[in-house]
């Protein structure tokens, strides 16, 4: 696949690099922004798989970034408190005990593992009713989209459970570590790097795997690989949850980091905007999902800054760019001047292009 | 017409029983019966709208008959999911190339030639050497040898039929249905294709739709005339040809 480009090959070895060594570099704030930023990153990349190789476009996914989220911060309101005791929002919305539900999430060995296996879960039985019942493109778009819309509504409504509005914040301690300590931030941080890492080295393999052709197959086709005698519902199943399950990672580590998650963070705007991350760094590519994430992230924090009413269309103007000038996005760009750099690729194949983004969903 | 097949027709291979497909009121399909021999060729012809595609799609299961059977090897196959029918040895080339435009061609073939279909193994077994080997062997076959790297948009109109015809053969399935194998082929290329079919035959049963004549006079073997939805005849291309009947509802039209 990458024998026409070596330099690209191992560049995300220095990038890797760079961001191991950030801490000593970036000031406390910038640090806190890339903290969160590459935790959203792992979401991104989880966005590759299920859009970008299988072309199954969600406009769900911050659910499952909410609930990987809502699971760990249930846990960090939890922490501080003496058996019998509630969080406080609960007190001032009414309520005298614990919900049933919240119990679990006690024990940070339940919670941790509840980041994984809850957006999982919820990802795999909705797919699976889904993806039988041969839901496709832009009717599965709206669905997960609907599915957004009423989880951020859910948690809105459920004031005296959920936080409400508000969400949950104010955390303090995670396994006895003071969360504010510089000790921590860095190596919550270094944990981030990792996920991000892990992530992108498991998809890389997953994609090169048979299961990879077979996602892009179904995307190409879906009645052709189905008449060849493959049932194509497994593996759009299966992609659908590790994308989700890596949101709810993601979800995780930005709520430590941001130190609060809330409805806004997980709605429909949320979910659309992690699509515009993508699409902006290029569907088809890892690296380009993480690049996009972090291009879009700090363009947004600068703009919002600069001009707090100006971000919305800025972002909208981008996205149509992208979208008419750029399809593979910034990947592609790159990845096309690399090759025009090296015309002959050593046996003249033209395979080793990645994927083109054609076939809209 | 006793389509039911016995244990002692071992030769043969498919029996489509007195199947009639209802859409609304529309009879595509209206009680038609055939049968076709393991490793022969069948052609299938007759005027647009005849059933002929929808005949196609009730074999391998995109449309479920409202009455009648279809059977494959003394199998009653008429409600089985399409996946588990091309698994039991069907396999179906579509009217527009159905090929997987961002894999090679290659990928193509070996998607078609994997013969363990779980989706598990998919991440932790390559193609097997078996595989390779088949789908080398169809590519020579389909005289895509040279283009094995390519990508499968990038091919030229014909090569993508001969590729979707490639992928279909690979999955060495028994019978093999070709939906207008030739649309929008020249002449060169349709009596190349012609031949590819030829050989294939033995191996697979072939049953090829078409209306074509100059090229289902190419391919020969037994002719089958649909028409609205029912069977009209069936014969060598020279009967057929000869048929008042058949030149009334359908060559008539065209050849004169």
């Amino acid at each position: 696949m990458t024998a026409a480009r070596p330099l690209l090959r191992h560049v995300w070895l220095v990038f890797l690099a760079l961001a191991a060594v950030a801490p000593w570099i970036v000031s406390p704030y910038e640090l806190s922004l890339l903290g969160r930023f590459l935790a959203l990153s792992i979401l991104a990349l989880g966005l590759v798989l299920v859009w970008g190789e299988a072309g199954i476009l969600t406009l769900g996914q911050g659910v499952f970034f909410g609930l990987g989220g809502y699971v760990l911060a249930m846990h960090l309101k939890l922490a501080p408190l003496t058996p019998g005791e509630i969080p406080d929002f609960m007190t001032w919305s009414g309520r005298s005990e614990l919900p049933w539900w919240w119990q679990p999430f006690t024990s940070p060995r339940v919670a941790m593992a509840a980041v994984i296996v809850v957006p999982g879960v919820c990802a795999a039985l909705f797919a699976w009713a889904v993806f039988r019942r041969r839901v496709v493109g832009v009717y599965f778009a709206l669905i997960t989209q609907a599915l957004a819309l009423c989880f951020a509504t859910l948690l809105v409504s459920q004031q005296e459970s959920t936080g409400g509005f508000n969400g949950l914040t104010d955390f303090s301690t995670l396994l006895g570590f003071d969360l504010a300590a510089k000790g921590t931030v860095w190596t919550l941080y270094w944990i981030t790097v990792a996920f991000v890492t892990l992530s992108f080295l498991g998809l890389r393999w997953l994609m090169r795997s048979r299961f990879g052709t077979m996602l892009r197959a179904t995307r190409d086709g879906e009645n052709r690989v189905r008449f060849l005698g493959h049932n194509p519902t497994p593996y759009k199943v299966v992609a659908f949850t590790i994308s989700a399950m890596l949101a709810g990672i993601g979800g995780a580590l930005f709520t430590l980091h941001a130190g609060v998650v809330s409805p806004a963070l997980v709605g429909v705007v949320p979910s659309i905007e992690m699509v515009i991350w993508v699409a902006v760094g290029g569907r088809g590519s890892l690296w380009g999902a993480v690049a996009g994430t972090l291009l879009v992230n700090f363009a947004k924090d600068e703009i919002s800054s600069a001009l707090p009413d100006a971000w919305l269309y800025v972002l909208g103007l981008v996205f149509i760019l992208v979208v008419t000038l750029m399809p593979r996005g910034v990947a592609g760009v790159i990845e096309d001047v690399f090759r025009r750099l090296r015309p002959v690729s050593p046996g003249g194949k033209v395979a080793a292009i990645t994927s083109p983004a054609g076939g809209t969903p | 017409m006793s389509a039911v097949p016995t244990a002692a027709n071992a030769q043969l291979l498919l029996a489509v029983d007195g199947v009639t497909v209802d859409f609304d009121g529309f009879k595509a399909l209206n009680g038609f019966s055939m049968t076709l021999d393991r490793g022969a060729l069948r052609v299938l012809i007759g005027p647009n709208g005849a059933g002929k595609s929808t005949l196609c799609d009730t074999i391998i299961g995109r449309v479920r008959p409202t009455s009648g059977n279809v059977y494959f090897k003394g199998e009653d196959i008429t409600h089985l999911p399409e996946y588990q029918i091309v698994q039991r040895g069907i396999c179906r080339k579509f009217q527009t190339p159905g090929v997987l435009s961002s894999l090679t061609v290659l990928d193509n073939l070996l998607i078609a030639a994997r013969s363990d279909r779980r989706w598990w193994r998919s991440m932790t077994a390559a193609a097997s050497p078996a595989e390779r080997a088949r789908a080398n062997e169809v590519l020579e076959q389909v005289g895509l040898i040279e283009r094995r790297d390519m990508l499968a948009g990038e091919l030229a109109h014909g090569e993508k039929q001969w590729l979707e015809i490639g992928m279909v053969v690979a999955t060495d399935a028994d019978l093999l249905l070709l939906d207008e194998p030739t649309a929008g082929m020249g002449p060169a290329e349709t009596s190349r294709t012609a031949e590819l079919i030829h050989s294939l035959l033995g191996r697979h049963a072939v049953l090829v739709i078409d209306h074509d004549m100059s090229f289902v006079e190419q391919l020969g073997g037994r002719v089958t005339v649909l028409h609205q939805g029912q069977f009209l005849k069936e014969g060598s291309v020279a009967q057929i040809r000869q048929d008042p009947d058949v030149a009334a509802v359908y060559l008539g039209r065209s050849e004169h």
